[in-house]
């Protein structure tokens, strides 16, 4: 029966994201024992040093791997919607790295003013550099009818902004810089409370107003000529979609740099899990699972080499990228079949 | 005003600004079936993507039950007209009753969730086409022939008073045309639906629809009843055919004849002649039929196939002239082949038994 199973799907999913948070918690260059976070959990008095580790660097770092997890599956989730293509997402679209082109630019120009580099600032200057490189690639996708041929001009788009990046980063001299080159291989380190309130806030609301439109959404899924005799305004929707894709992952961009992949692989395995496309309830469980995918990663890109961390591109493209591949071949023998 | 459920007033369509097709006025009354015929590529399909209001028209207005279609909300339009659409639908992982559902868009709320109502709706309109044991098959794993099934049942699950359909019966095998178009004809008869399609069935659009319109050229051409859409070397004239013959009376549709002079007379009539002279124009052979009259259910195809066709009007003796004239043909053949039975050349026909005696005596009667 079809709501067993979606009911068994979103409880795994919710399990999934509580193990991943609690060991996100707990293990790291301190491990903590479950008893002590136990304790801090119900409240009860705990080892302060445990208390000060998790509620300062590992709580925030956590909360946003899960708000900007879900906020990369769901921008997917979305551009994969607008294009009918399995494998658009920012990342592949290049548009992430549109974003981070000018916020890079943005930190650069304001490095000797620190006061405007707050996190709004950050976001709008992200948000700018999708809707830029979104509305080329929009462009293209007149042009160009091919699917396969619209994702290779977006990665070229994408190589393209990443250059120019590389660029601005290593020719920027300053010691600030460091941070902007960890930050632009894609990182969730370095994320504070202030940082995680302003993030909440935008894709709680983005994500809320994305559930709202899942049944524009469903009708979309028809193609654009039903989807309009079904009363759709295609047009309008079509804006609003990109706007929302956007910003979404304008604010994965301005807080953790691109992360890739976790836009392609999450939508389809929750696909796979869910068995329907309906996106009542593909919204929430790719944003479940893109939270419980990213808490996962980082954990990897923390503990696997510590001390030293990974990017979390690094460890989000080995786990995603060969489901794309998988994507690609299953594809290919559904249309020779 | 006009009355009628869907018409078009001065409508002139085309692409990016360029009339394609002007002044078109089309008028479907409620329960009609209206079939928009016309040769590839003549813009059929323009036409009734500007109706559908998925092309901005150029010029003129769509009207349906007095209102402009383009000024009604799209809610409002959805739950008086539906599509199907010759343009291929991919939905992910969904089964075909899902597929037919979204036929319920207009009807529900925020959250597109199915009352019982809709559902209902949603079996009765699967049932009605036939559709229902293809409840729970992945939409992009059935065939096309069915596909197109399904998006009807969508169509109609969307309760519309007005459905628009593009080339509907181009995927199915004649089975299911016959069926889907008698569901249509059911439908409009029963439940006063009216149908606005593009067909490429002459015959199927010259049985079905209560009017027809001609797309030729920049505009139509003709619009009205199949009896007078339907004339004598019409449909040849529209389809700017160079080779072959259309019969607008039967239907009749036949190749090119041979040409070249006739090596074979051929006696035939009341339907035996038919696939003679098909085979002999597969075969490459010129001839000549005779005598018919001109009410033979051969006529159509030898007056197609035939270098020459000695005929005498219907119900009328056969003159001593058409006999000499037959002779004549039959001295020139190398064959004469007969496809009558002796039984059968009694009375009225008793002189083409005379010819086939004829032909003996010139010793070339040959056996089919």
């Amino acid at each position: 029966m079809n709501i067993k199973r979606y009911f068994a799907a979103f409880v795994i999913l919710f399990v999934l994201l509580n193990i991943a948070l609690v060991m996100n918690l707990c293990i790291g260059s301190v491990n903590i024992p479950l008893s002590e976070f136990y304790k801090m959990a119900n409240r009860l008095p705990a080892d302060e040093t445990y208390q000060e580790i998790i509620t300062q660097i590992r709580a925030p770092r956590a909360l946003a791997a899960i708000i900007l997890g879900g906020a990369i599956a769901l921008s997917g989730y979305l551009l994969q919607t607008f294009f009918h293509n399995p494998i658009a997402t920012p990342f592949t679209l290049g548009v992430s790295s549109g974003a981070k082109l000018i916020v890079a630019l943005v930190m650069v120009a304001s490095l000797g003013y620190k006061s405007l580099l707050n996190s709004w600032t950050m976001i709008f200057a992200a948000f700018v550099g999708s809707m830029l490189c979104m509305g080329f690639v929009i462009l293209m996708s007149k042009a160009i009818r091919q699917m396969a041929m619209l994702i290779v001009s977006g990665v070229m788009i994408g190589y393209i902004c990443s250059a120019v990046t590389d660029f601005v980063v290593t020719f920027a001299d300053d010691a600030d810089i460091v941070n902007l080159h960890n930050w632009s291989q894609g990182s969730f380190s370095g994320i504070n409370w202030e940082n995680v309130r302003v993030m909440a806030i935008i894709v709680v609301i983005t994500t809320i107003c994305v559930f709202l439109l899942s049944k524009p959404i469903s009708a979309y899924q028809m193609g654009e000529a039903y989807a309009q005799n079904m009363g759709l305004n295609v047009q309008q929707f079509r804006v609003i979609i990109v706007i929302l894709s956007s910003i979404l992952s304008a604010c994965v961009t301005a807080f953790a740099g691109p992360v890739s992949f976790v836009g392609i692989a999450v939508p389809h395995l929750v696909k796979g899990l869910l068995k329907t496309a309906q996106p009542i309830l593909m919204i929430p469980a790719c944003f479940l699972g893109g939270s419980s995918f990213c808490l996962f990663c980082d954990l990897l890109a923390r503990t696997v080499f510590a001390p030293t961390e990974l990017s979390i591109s690094t460890v989000t493209a080995i786990l995603g990228a060969p489901v794309v591949i998988y994507i690609l071949l299953r594809r290919k023998k559904e249309k020779v079949g | 005003m006009k009355q009628g459920c869907l018409f078009t007033e001065k409508l002139t369509v085309g692409y990016d600004g360029l009339p394609l097709i002007h002044d078109i006025e089309i008028e479907v009354n409620k329960g009609e079936i209206v079939s928009l015929i016309g040769p590839n590529g003549a813009g059929k399909t323009t036409i009734l993507r500007s109706i559908i209001q998925q092309l901005p028209p150029i010029y003129g207005v769509v009207w349906l039950d007095g209102q402009q279609l383009n000024q009604m909300t799209g809610k409002e339009r959805a739950q008086k007209l539906s599509v199907v659409l010759t343009e291929r639908v991919n939905p992910e992982m969904m089964s075909c009753q899902d597929v037919v559902a979204t036929g319920r868009y207009p009807y529900t709320g925020t959250f597109g969730i199915l009352s019982q109502k809709d559902r209902d709706i949603v079996r009765s309109s699967m049932e009605l086409v036939h559709i229902s044991d293809l409840r729970d098959r992945d939409f992009n794993k059935i065939s096309d022939g069915q596909k197109q099934r399904v998006m009807l049942a969508r169509a109609l699950c969307q309760q519309p008073d007005v459905v628009v359909l593009d080339e509907p019966t181009s995927f199915l095998d004649i089975r299911y045309k016959l069926e889907f178009l008698t569901i249509l004809q059911e439908m409009s008869r029963k439940q006063n639906l009216t149908v606005l399609m593009s067909l490429h069935e002459l015959d199927l659009a010259g049985r079905i629809s209560d009017k027809i319109a001609c797309v030729r050229g920049d505009r139509i051409d003709r619009f009205g009843t199949p009896e007078e859409i339907f004339t004598r070397g019409y449909i040849p004239q529209l389809y700017h055919m160079t080779t072959g013959s259309y019969d607008e009376l039967t239907g009749n549709l036949e190749l090119e004849p041979v040409h070249q002079p006739p090596n074979t007379f051929v006696i035939a009539g009341n339907g035996t002649g038919t696939r003679i002279f098909r085979k002999l124009q597969r075969e490459g052979n010129s001839f000549v039929a005779g005598i018919l009259w001109e009410n033979d259910v051969d006529y159509a195809s030898a007056k197609s196939l035939a270098a020459e066709v000695i005929s005498v009007p219907a119900f009328h003796h056969i003159s001593n002239l058409k006999v000499l004239q037959a002779k004549e043909y039959i001295n020139r053949c190398d064959s004469v082949i007969c496809t009558l039975n002796t039984s059968d050349m009694v009375g009225f026909a008793q002189i083409l038994n005379d010819l086939v005696k004829y032909a003996i005596t010139q010793d070339k009667l040959t056996p089919i």
